[in-house]
């Protein structure tokens, strides 16, 4: 089973995980200035990246706590976790390298 | 069976009630230390209040006056009062306050009047969890059986706590001892028979080898 790092926990089993989408969502500076068009994208949609995605986690069977990880959509692999409030990692490699396509 | 007590008296079981006068979830388990060939006991119940204060800060201060010890900033981890409870660390602004010295309706209200003027707060979650005590060389086998948390001692010495998955039961787990042999294990009332049951059928194996 893969082992997510929670930034507070450390390593544990992904069914202690839950998903919580695309992070750096920003919610709309003016709310009531949007068209219902504008509210459908900021509610709705969301990027589909292939490679490093930076998306919401939480450790819901550990410390309860949303964070924040950078993952490889391709391989699946965890490059970095990061607290709610830090900016998004930089990476220093080519996220999908070595994964096969 | 255990249940038999009078209604109107505490329960008088085996794993009965301590100081909280109520029917504790694992009378009806009265062979649990038996039928797991030692290695586990139910507690009697204990006085639990969830601590939520900004650390460090204020509320966090007022608690560690009310408690006698700083509350626990480093992940994972769990230290004793000396009033003889321990203080749980479950998230960088949330702790479990156990006492079995004292009573919900003592501890909840001293807590609550040091942190709420801070910010703090605190709630009596008593009735929240069973504790079931893990002790001897079984311990970390039957753990293993249905935990991923590495529990040897070199990693998960005393004063080690980790909230995590018991046979899919969210539990949380303290570590007591340096030598892998005395755990302290919290689970949710409504899932303590459930837990009890996978203890019994993880120590089959175990119990066959010592009959």
């Amino acid at each position: 089973m893969q082992m997510i790092r929670c930034p507070w926990c450390g390593p544990r089993e992904e069914v202690e995980f839950h998903y919580g989408g695309q992070a750096h969502v920003p919610y709309p500076a003016e709310p009531a200035a949007l068209s219902d068009e504008e509210w459908a994208h900021y509610v709705f949609f969301r990027d589909n990246t292939r490679g490093a995605f930076a998306e919401r986690w939480s450790h819901s069977a550990g410390c309860r706590r949303w964070f924040n990880a950078l993952r490889d959509t391709v391989s699946y692999r965890f490059l970095a976790v990061y607290r709610p409030g830090d900016p998004r990692p930089v990476l220093d490699q080519t996220p999908t390298a070595g994964a096969s396509s | 069976m255990a249940d038999a007590a009078p209604s109107t008296t505490p329960s008088t079981g085996p794993s009965s009630s301590g100081l909280l006068p109520r029917t504790h979830p694992l009378d009806v388990r009265p062979d649990l230390t038996e039928q797991t060939a030692g290695a586990v006991v139910a507690k009697p119940l204990t006085t639990a209040v969830q601590v939520r204060a900004e650390l460090p800060g204020p509320a966090a201060d007022a608690a560690a006056r009310v408690l006698g010890v700083a509350l626990p900033a480093r992940p994972g981890t769990w230290v004793a009062t000396p009033a003889g409870g321990r203080v749980v660390w479950l998230g960088p602004d949330e702790w479990l306050v156990l006492d079995p010295t004292t009573t919900p309706w003592d501890l909840e209200p001293r807590l609550r009047e040091a942190l709420a003027p801070a910010g703090g707060a605190a709630v009596d979650v008593s009735a929240q969890r069973v504790v079931l005590e893990l002790s001897g060389p079984l311990a970390r086998d039957l753990l293993a059986a249905g935990c991923a948390v590495d529990t040897h001692p070199s990693v998960f010495p005393a004063g080690r706590a980790a909230q995590t998955l018991l046979a899919q039961a969210g539990v949380v787990l303290l570590a007591l001892s340096d030598d892998g042999r005395h755990y302290e294990l919290l689970v949710r009332s409504s899932f303590a028979r459930y837990l009890a049951d996978w203890l019994v059928d993880a120590a089959t194996e175990h119990r066959a080898r010592r009959a």
